[in-house]
């Protein structure tokens, strides 16, 4: 599904990520964990685009693709989406409209029948809507459509973003510390959100999280990065035994 | 019953619309012609505020270039409607090429011309500009539309060069006119027909996905490319509409105005605009209309202020220019205190209530 090899990124003198290998196989969830500043977010950045790898490539998909020198919207085109750790909503903008927003890339009219509403835009916008309408249903959210997204709390904010990556039809979900700021209760309901997205619209899904109990509890394969470098690699016990990981959080004597 | 509610307000819209050209027409048989003229050029702003704010408001695209895009089009107008006697008064210090001396087309034509040279100019030029962001790319349009300028100031064999253009003809549409018993020539109806084109168009543009789309630019442009939103491509779409909008406003500003030279085409003709998009709301179509139909009213209204004044015990000097302090000073407070202009809540609370009530009464 998707293959990172031999990718390198450095600012200048600074080396974010190191020489990663890995790789995700479809239908997985997979976790990719590591101590502030190891370098997951840019990993996460390079697959999305938003940054060229200094070195090494990235391919997806069946066909293996080379998706490394592509820009953002080409490799949402060509079916990977995410959330961002800061959330980036469209703010002004109704709840409804992001997610509508989300469809506009599998859109197929051109801006001439979508200004004067020939048959074959409005079609295609009945159909765009009827999905927004229901992913907001599945994101509990149908209720606040006519909300500014700005004025939605915080956790619905969170639920509101992964409603607009879905929109956009994708097969490989980033989500980027999903978990962050939420509650016990409301981290069980994510988990359990995680998986029933998973099933219903057959993704893979690759997630960046620092509640233990979520990557531990849903992950089948992590990753685990420190300072750039990938030093475990593993199911759910392997990582929590490892000993390199260990020393990477707590320290050593 | 969603969907039900979502057709009526579009047929509430279209009302509204055909009931203010009908208002239009009638304000227009007990008006002279001066405040015909103030009214028309109150349409032309209109047009020319909504052309701005889509560029700048809703695509969030700061652009100062709309100056050199009404350029293009007010000239190919004056160009392609002044008859031959017309051009040879006019071209007296270089003949005009011939090609175009014997060049006359309908106005209608000439308008569409001009807005479509303005949307090639804008496309073209947009596709080096539109990489750049916020303040490079005001510095960039700025400067295109000061090349414009002086590109039009040499280009004496076509544009008469600094002397300007002189008796354009003014628009006619005895057709229409005439049996509506208003005069052929000072009506308002060719300027406020394209005017409520616009703001027609507008409004189905804004509410299909590719509006929503520009919106999204504006609002994060990293999570719309994320998005699959295509940057490059959206934004030089919404400057080439906007720029055509602009060549439209120009060609019949120069129908207005009768005469046109270069320097009518300087920073401060952009600065009026951008003063209305301001004040009207960034994004936002009625605020824009009226604010544009307030600030042109008001122009003409405080020219008072220009003159000397009589205060009783004193009389100040004349002071040409004292007006535009006034829309200055405004533009400050709504920057300060009210950064989406003074008329964004407050319209669409009105409109709700409107159709809150309208709901009731079914």
């Amino acid at each position: 599904m998707l293959k990172i090899n031999n990718m390198t990124m450095r600012f200048g003198g600074v080396v974010a990520v190191n020489k990663l290998s890995m790789e995700i196989e479809k239908g997985q969830i997979v976790g990719l964990i590591g101590p502030n500043g190891a370098g997951k977010t840019t990993v996460f950045n390079v697959v999305t685009g938003v940054y060229k790898p200094t070195e090494g490539e990235v391919f997806y998909g069946e066909a293996n693709e080379k998706i490394s020198q592509l820009r953002p919207d080409q490799i949402a085109k060509l079916g990977i989406c995410r959330t961002f750790q800061n959330i980036r909503l469209f703010k002004e903008l109704s709840v409804f409209d992001n997610v509508f927003i989300g469809g506009h890339l599998r859109l197929k009219s051109g801006l001439f029948s979508s200004v004067f509403r020939l048959p074959r835009y409005t079609g295609e916008e009945k159909k765009m809507t009827e999905k927004a309408e229901y992913l907001l249903e599945k994101v509990g959210l149908y209720e606040m459509r006519n909300e500014k997204a700005y004025s939605l709390p915080y956790g619905m904010q969170r639920r509101l973003e992964i409603a607009r990556a879905l929109a956009t039809e994708p097969r490989l979900l980033l989500l980027d510390e999903p978990a962050a700021g939420m509650n016990p209760q409301e981290t069980q309901e994510l988990m359990e959100f995680i998986h029933d997205i998973k099933d219903e619209f057959d993704l893979t899904i690759f997630l960046i999280e620092h509640h233990m109990e979520v990557v531990m509890g849903i992950c089948e394969n992590i990753f685990v990065l420190d300072h750039g470098n990938l030093i475990a690699q593993g199911n759910p016990q392997e990582i929590q035994s490892n000993e390199r990981v260990i020393e990477a959080y707590l320290g050593v004597e | 019953m969603r969907k039900k509610s979502l057709k009526d307000s579009l047929w509430l819209k279209v009302g509204l619309l055909a009931l203010a050209l009908v208002g239009i027409v009638i304000i227009n048989l007990f008006l002279d012609s001066y405040k015909v003229k103030v009214l028309n050029l109150c349409a032309i702003y209109v047009i020319l505020g909504l052309s701005m704010n889509l560029i700048n408001g809703f695509t969030g695209l700061f652009s100062l270039g709309h100056a050199g895009f009404m350029a293009i089009g007010a000239y190919t107008v004056a160009i392609l409607t002044m008859p031959l006697e017309a051009k040879e008064m006019n071209y007296y210090m270089k003949p005009m090429v011939p090609f175009l001396l014997n060049l006359n087309l309908p106005f209608i034509f000439a308008l569409l011309i001009g807005g479509l040279l303005a949307a090639l100019f804008g496309f073209l030029i947009g596709a080096p500009v539109l990489k750049l962001t916020d303040d490079y790319l005001a510095i960039a349009t700025l400067g295109f539309s000061e090349i414009i300028r002086i590109v039009f100031i040499n280009l004496q064999s076509i544009t008469n060069g600094s002397l300007g253009l002189k008796a354009i003809p003014q628009m006619t549409n005895k057709f229409i006119a005439l049996p509506l018993g208003l005069s052929p020539k000072t009506n308002l109806l060719w300027a406020w027909g394209m005017a409520i084109l616009t703001i027609i168009f507008m409004q189905l543009l804004m509410k299909g996905s590719y509006g929503k789309a520009f919106k999204a630019i504006r609002e994060d442009e990293i999570a719309a490319r994320s998005m699959g939103i295509n940057l490059f491509k959206h934004k030089v779409m919404s400057f080439t509409i906007g720029s055509f909008l602009a060549g439209i406003g120009g060609g019949l500003l120069a129908v207005h105005l009768g005469t046109i030279d270069p320097a009518l085409f300087k920073f401060a003709l952009t600065f009026n605009i951008l003063l209305i998009v301001v004040l009207g709301g960034m994004g936002n179509i009625y605020g824009t209309v009226i604010a544009a139909i307030v600030i042109t009213i008001a122009m003409e209204a405080l020219r008072f202020l220009d003159e000397p004044i009589n205060l009783g015990f004193l009389t100040t000097p004349a002071l040409p220019g004292l007006r535009m302090v006034v829309f200055s000073l405004a533009l400050m407070v709504v920057v300060i205190f009210k950064r989406e202009g003074f008329l964004r809540e407050s319209l669409e609370k009105v409109l709700e209530k409107v159709r809150g009530k309208y709901a009731k009464n079914q």
